[in-house]
């Protein structure tokens, strides 16, 4: 449950343009209409006892403890589930009240066992809180009765427990399961007397449930309760908070003791999550204080010899010197930096400033590079920004939503339970359509209480070609909105594209051979999408990982343009960012053509301001995106590389050709909390800093900059802002920040549309969606709503051009690769904590048909082969996939899944084609020689580390 | 840089504007795209590709940009 701390209005808040007065126990209040007597009784002050009701769900009115007296009506009514009413006199305290409260709590108690002094909730317990507001002092029934004692404690979730003796069927937990989540995996079973919670006929672990937490957040009393709090006990401070998992940004209330983390708790202010959370942000926290986690910098002259601990700075003086002698040596442009979208804005935008102030060039790039790369120059290209239209909140406004090339059950939970909530409707409210574009049948196109009204299981590499037929459908039956378009984009571009569009050969029929996906499918989703007044659409990277990933993502702007969907709440383009600050690492000026706020470099009055800024000339051509920067590094014209936060060793594709560059680097610097895969490469390490170690701020999908703040000393002594100012420091070039809020300071001072940024702000709003400047102080929710960034919106024509990744008898089958909802990215963090029970290894799903031509078994390790290379997996024999198509993740380094993966990639962007891989699979598969061979090197790169004195304390 | 990949990189660049009905349009397209996104290492390369004649393989798109929009192109030495 929340911290009784936490003030909890007992129901949700009303929305109402009509407000209506009463009196609460003598003082008129005045509240929206729909606002329940106890939500209104709270804001005047006044808390009426309760046990089923809180602000997360709705009124339930079971526990009959929150009863009230209504002037002028029979019986004693439910404040939770009575709206309140003009003119209404409402009495929260009474002898009668007060009694049949009593005789409430008495039965409750009667039924629970009575050692609170030892109870992990003790403090912070709503049935021990209430048995003392209700005055308590007896229990006439005794303890002998029949009871629930004697219940069993379920522990197999790894977080938390469930103890049925503590439970009074309250349903809170089942309801948050239900109403938050969207998983429906608890129930109350039984009836009377037997009523019992339950995760289905099993335990939790084996049960449907995702461990979100919203149960154990809802629950009452100790009955789901974290094992940090049996642990530890109960935290004494707290400290808001942004998740550093995925690019949902959700708040959480960092929960401490002295300086240890004792439980996250999400938000309920959070603007991104609204109080919810998930298995990762809830509870997969403990990789900060891994034993595994760098405390002291070290270095070494090449990767062959074992690391040498120095002090900071000597590992600065020492990586400086290198970067000073190989652009001595081989030129100013031989050297370069990748910042990371797992740390913060102001650290990525020091990153890139240290490259181009102090390096000299503009050889910067960031892992978007490798995920939505696209996006940025897609939206840019057609709507004028690179980034998002809408808020998450938008999204609760939507009729018939598009999701493409994303899973957000697994890759962004927390929207994803927002995302079905509106799905499902809501008591005499109609739920949104759901067309999920997708070559796996993703979990969102049948979970309780949700179906798809299509799901158009295209080919993989046919999203250009299905967005296309939609459009075209559009156009030829007459669905375009033609009075938008004529009104907010460029009319002259339009007809072209329609020409283009209108084209037999863009028909669903003519293109049902690429796509896979019979037409009549395609031109009944294409009528749902155009005559639902709000259309929303969704993407992930699923649309971006393609050789025509950026065409795909303008094909995506053109049929929200042709359908009017941009520009007001419950529509838009929304791309689902992967990693928790992929959006703010762009907006910092980490591509190689932009400086922050996404300027060109060959912009001369961009960049004579930031020349003013920075005291130094700032490059006019563009640098080296990765790709480019490995194969220069191949070609020997690139010797160095200062990489922060990020592991290309691991997430890059075509790993064997990532291996030859970093090996032809001459000094490679690594700075990470862990020694990843990267790092094995390096020359010099540099201790990283968790999210719980520093100042900053992320910014999540929406535009949402959300404050990052420092719960626990930095372990190896400098958070990573600081690290990048000492290493410039080194190099001769100042950056004197004394704080990450001047660093932002001097990005509202370079970027237009961070102008109105600062933390004070930050502190007094919570969050800032950008643009936040004059047009906008308190930030933008929804873009483009009078017009577009760029003036009128653009169309551009996307021809379908099937990726040359091709299958061949050699290779049948298409690999395409993608995330699991308890592990992150390269799985530095998740794989380091108890997270790894739900996933320890990656594995590959394949059709069952598919299976059984090749003689493999479920559970079987099977060989799997590209013309890249091979590597082994354990099959997974599953109907979510399509025969031809296989799918993996890329979570754990020993998998080596990017062994296979290819060169391919984006035509405008260079981002990796992960979504298309000709391969083959054979069963009674060994190890691959590659994976012998990362054994060997791993262990022995592991070997290298000075033992224990570099490790921190095991958590 | 590989020659062989950054012709396929720049073919990948004309195939998307060819769609583009005037052929003027579509060939600054792609000198556009190539001066705001390549490094100049990457377009001397290319450049110097096209000089010592290896344009086998080339995009007709590519060359004409390559050739009509040289001196945008062509990075300070």
């Amino acid at each position: 449950m929340y911290s009784n701390k936490v003030l909890d209005h007992g129901t949700k808040a009303q929305e109402s343009a009509t407000q209506v007065t009463l009196q609460i126990d003598g003082s008129n209040v005045t509240v929206p209409a729909g606002t329940s007597l106890m939500r209104a009784a709270v804001d005047k002050g006044v808390k009426i006892p309760k046990l089923c009701a809180t602000d997360s769900l709705d009124a339930f009115g079971s526990c009959r403890l929150c009863i009230v007296e209504v002037e002028g009506r029979r019986g004693f009514p439910a404040s939770c589930t009575t709206p309140c009413e003009n003119g209404m006199k409402v009495k929260t305290q009474s002898k009668k009240l007060a009694e049949l409260r009593r005789g409430v709590m008495e039965l409750y108690i009667s039924d629970h066992p009575l050692d609170c002094l030892t109870c992990p909730a003790n403090g912070n317990c709503e049935l021990q809180d209430m048995a003392g507001v209700t005055g308590l002092r007896e229990v006439r029934y005794g303890y002998d009765g029949e009871n629930h004692l004697t219940g069993e404690k379920d522990t197999s979730n790894p977080y938390f427990t469930f103890d049925a003796t503590k439970c009074i069927v309250c349903s809170r937990c089942v309801r948050a399961c239900e109403e938050i989540q969207g998983t429906f995996a608890l129930t109350v079973q039984g009836r009377g007397f037997d009523s019992k919670i339950a995760p289905g006929p099993t335990d939790f672990m084996s049960s449907e449930c995702v461990s979100c937490g919203a149960c154990v957040q809802a629950c009452p009393t100790a009955t789901l309760m974290e094992k940090s709090i049996y642990d530890q006990g109960q935290p004494d401070h707290a400290v808001v908070t942004t998740c550093a998992y995925c690019g949902v940004g959700c708040a959480f209330r960092a929960e401490m003791k002295g300086n240890e983390v004792v439980r996250m708790v999400p938000h309920k202010d959070g603007k991104a999550n609204h109080g919810h959370s998930c298995v990762k942000g809830r509870f997969a926290f403990g990789y900060a204080t891994h034993k595994d986690r760098l405390k002291t910098p070290m270095i070494r002259r090449k990767i062959t010899d074992p690391w040498q601990e120095v002090s900071w700075e000597e590992a600065f003086a020492y990586a400086a010197s290198e970067i000073q002698r190989i652009q001595k040596q081989y030129g100013r442009t031989s050297v370069g930096g990748i910042t990371s979208s797992r740390c913060t804005n102001e650290e990525t935008f020091l990153v890139q400033k240290l490259v181009r102030a102090a390096f000299g060039n503009n050889n910067v790039d960031t892992c978007a590079r490798v995920c939505h790369s696209p996006t940025g120059y897609g939206l840019k290209q057609t709507l004028g920004e690179s980034a998002g239209t809408q808020d998450f909140d938008s999204v609760d406004h939507t009729d018939c939503i598009i999701v493409i090339g994303a899973n957000p059950t697994d890759g962004h939970p927390v929207f994803a339970s927002r995302m079905k909530r509106r799905l499902r409707g809501r008591p005499g409210t109609e739920g949104a359509g759901l067309i999920v574009i997708d070559p796996r049948r993703i979990d969102l196109v049948r979970t309780p209480h949700v179906e798809a009204e299509f799901h158009l299981q295209l080919k993989p590499g046919a999203n250009v070609a299905v967005l296309n037929a939609l459009a075209h459908v559009i156009v030829t039956e007459g669905l375009a909105k033609e009075d938008y378009i004529a009104q907010r984009c460029d009319v002259g571009e339009y007809a072209k594209w329609r020409t283009f569009i209108a084209l037999p050969k863009n028909s669903p029929e003519a293109l049902e051979n690429d796509t896979g996906v019979p037409a009549a499918q395609i031109r009944g989703a294409a009528r749902l999408f155009a005559s639902a007044p709000n259309g929303a659409i969704y993407y992930g990277l699923g649309v971006t990982e393609h050789s025509q990933g950026s065409t795909t993502v303008m094909a995506i702007a053109n049929l929200a343009m042709v359908t009017g969907n941009i520009g007001r709440t419950g529509v838009g383009v929304n791309p689902l960012r992967g990693q928790n600050n992929v959006q703010g690492s762009c907006d910092m000026g980490s591509f190689p053509h932009e400086l922050p706020g996404y300027r060109h470099v060959s912009d001369a009055s961009t960049r004579a301001l930031f020349q003013a800024a920075w005291g130094r000339p700032i490059d006019s051509e563009p640098g080296l995106r990765i790709p480019n920067m490995f194969d220069a590094a191949v070609d020997g014209s690139f010797k160095a590389l200062y990489v922060q936060g990020e592991d290309i060793a691991q997430s890059d594709p075509d790993t064997q050709h990532v291996q030859k560059a970093l090996e032809a680097l001459e000094c490679l610097i690594v700075q990470d909390i862990f020694l990843n895969e990267t790092a094995k490469y390096a020359h010099v390490l540099l201790p990283g800093s968790s999210f719980l170690e520093k100042d900053g701020t992320f910014t999540n999908a929406e535009r949402r900059i959300s404050p990052v703040r420092k719960v626990m000393p930095p372990l190896a002594g400098l958070a990573d802002w600081e690290v990048t100012v000492a290493f410039a420091a080194a190099l001769g070039y100042q950056m004197p920040y004394s704080h990450p809020s001047e660093i932002m300071d001097e990005i509202a001072r370079l970027t237009p549309t961070f102008t109105g940024v600062s933390y004070a702000k930050l502190d007094k709003l919570g969050s800032i969606q950008w643009p936040c400047n004059a047009g906008a102080p308190d930030g933008t929710p929804v873009m483009h709503e009078n017009e577009f960034v760029r003036g009128k919106g653009r169309f551009f024509i996307t021809e379908f051009l099937a990726t040359e990744e091709r299958t061949s008898r050699k290779f049948p089958l298409i690999l395409t690769t993608g995330r699991i909802l308890s592990q992150y990215n390269v799985g530095a963090q998740t794989r380091r904590t108890e997270n790894k029970v739900w996933h320890d290894q990656d594995v590959l799903e394949i059709h069952p048909h598919d299976a059984e031509l090749r003689g493999i078994k479920h559970g079987e390790l099977v060989a799997l082969h590209s013309r890249k290379g091979d590597t082994a997996l354990r099959a997974v024999v599953t109907e979510r996939m399509q025969p031809g198509v296989v799918y993996t993740t890329f979570h754990h380094p020993e998998s080596g899944v990017n062994v296979v993966t290819t060169e391919n990639s984006d035509w405008a962007t260079n981002c990796p084609e992960y979504k298309v891989t000709a391969v083959q699979v054979t069963a009674h598969a060994k190890k691959s020689e590659w994976q012998k061979d990362y054994e060997s090197f791993s262990s022995s790169q592991e070997g290298f580390l000075p033992g224990t004195a570099t490790r921190g304390e095991t958590n | 840089m590989d020659g062989t990949k950054l012709v396929h990189m720049a073919n990948q660049i004309a195939a998307f504007f060819a769609a583009e009905p005037d052929r003027n349009v579509a060939i600054e397209g792609v000198a556009t795209h190539l001066k705001r996104f390549w490094e100049p290492r990457m377009r001397r390369e290319i450049l110097a590709m096209v000089d010592s004649g290896q344009v086998k393989g080339m995009h007709e798109l590519v060359l004409a940009a390559l050739q009509g929009h040289r001196q945008n192109l062509q990075p300070a030495p």
